[in-house]
């Protein structure tokens, strides 16, 4: 990073921010988020889209005829070896 | 190694048989089959290497297993219900085909759901998917505009965040973004893991993953009833 941390646009701060969440870094404390509003919704947003989305999707259950699909093709399958 | 192979039928997980339909059926089975039948508290271990010796009521026990997890992950993936059992299918025909090379380096369900992770990748990229730079270029507009965030003077959607908008943005997400979303936010995977099975770079990885987010946060700001009174 050249960009001294403490004078970041938002453009440069943002264009950096992918980096700084993957990095594992506590960007809670980097000057830009410290003193700008603005990158601080969009990284709370950002953050609790993550979240929301990790409780989102329930276990669901397959249909029924799946297996009969899967058993059907598995037959076909070793029938084939069988004849081949 | 060939698996050896019984002529049973594969029997129906989809719920048990009372005991009365599981006696008539019982003479339908030969004597290897029955040898191999396995008991309702079996442990996945013992299932899986039944399993991998070619007993199919043991294969069809793994299915009943993980149905659900793999029928779920097919569906994150890929946000379609269609697509999902055509691929959960796939990947259970897959697991046929490879289950005797499971060594357990890992664990199975971390090797099942890898496996499946992988049928979905191929069916993409057979259906000519460049599952990381399409997306891109079908959306130019969306990487141009860097600062498109600074105007925004609504507040943080925390708190605020309806299950069914998110689902529902998630599934409008481009491939490429979905995956690494699924991949990352959902699924828990690291940014090298994705890199590795997406073939792209890690820095590749967390840019998708981030303009991922983004479109999300756009989707979710767009329908919220705030926004709607601008």
């Amino acid at each position: 990073m050249t960009e001294d941390a403490n004078n970041l646009t938002c453009a440069e701060f943002q264009a950096q921010l992918p980096e700084l969440i993957g990095s594992g870094d506590r960007i809670a404390e980097h000057p830009h988020i410290k003193s700008c509003e603005l990158c601080r919704a969009l990284l709370a947003d950002l953050e609790t889209i993550a979240e929301a989305a990790r409780q989102l999707f329930p276990i669901v259950e397959p249909p029924d005829k799946l297996w009969d699909q899967i058993e059907s093709a598995i037959k076909k399958e070793e029938d084939a070896s069988d004849h081949g | 190694m060939p698996r050896s192979r019984s002529q049973t039928q594969l029997p129906d997980v989809r719920r048990p048989l009372p005991a009365e339909e599981r006696a008539a059926q019982a003479p339908e089975l030969s004597a290897a089959a029955c040898a191999h039948i396995v008991l309702p508290n079996a442990s996945e271990a013992e299932v899986l290497v039944r399993a991998q010796a070619g007993d199919h009521h043991a294969f069809a026990q793994l299915y009943s297993l993980h149905k659900r997890r793999i029928y779920s992950l097919c569906l994150r993936m890929v946000g379609n219900i269609a697509g999902a059992e055509d691929l959960t299918q796939e990947a259970f025909l897959q697991l046929h085909r490879k289950i005797a090379t499971f060594r357990g380096d890992s664990a199975f369900s971390t090797w099942l759901h890898r496996l499946t992770i992988n049928v979905v990748l191929m069916h993409l990229r057979k259906k000519g998917l460049s599952l990381i730079s399409l997306d891109e270029a079908m959306d130019p507009a969306a990487e141009d505009r860097p600062g498109r965030d600074f105007g925004a003077r609504d507040l943080s959607l925390s708190g605020a965040i309806d299950r069914m908008t998110l689902a529902r943005a998630i599934d409008d997400l481009p491939t490429g973004y979905r995956l690494i979303f699924v991949l990352h936010d959902i699924e828990g995977y690291e940014h090298n893991e994705i890199a590795q099975m997406l073939d792209c770079s890690i820095g590749n990885s967390k840019s998708q993953l981030h303009k991922a987010r983004l479109k999300l946060r756009d989707a979710l700001r767009s329908s919220s009833p705030q926004e709607g009174r601008r």
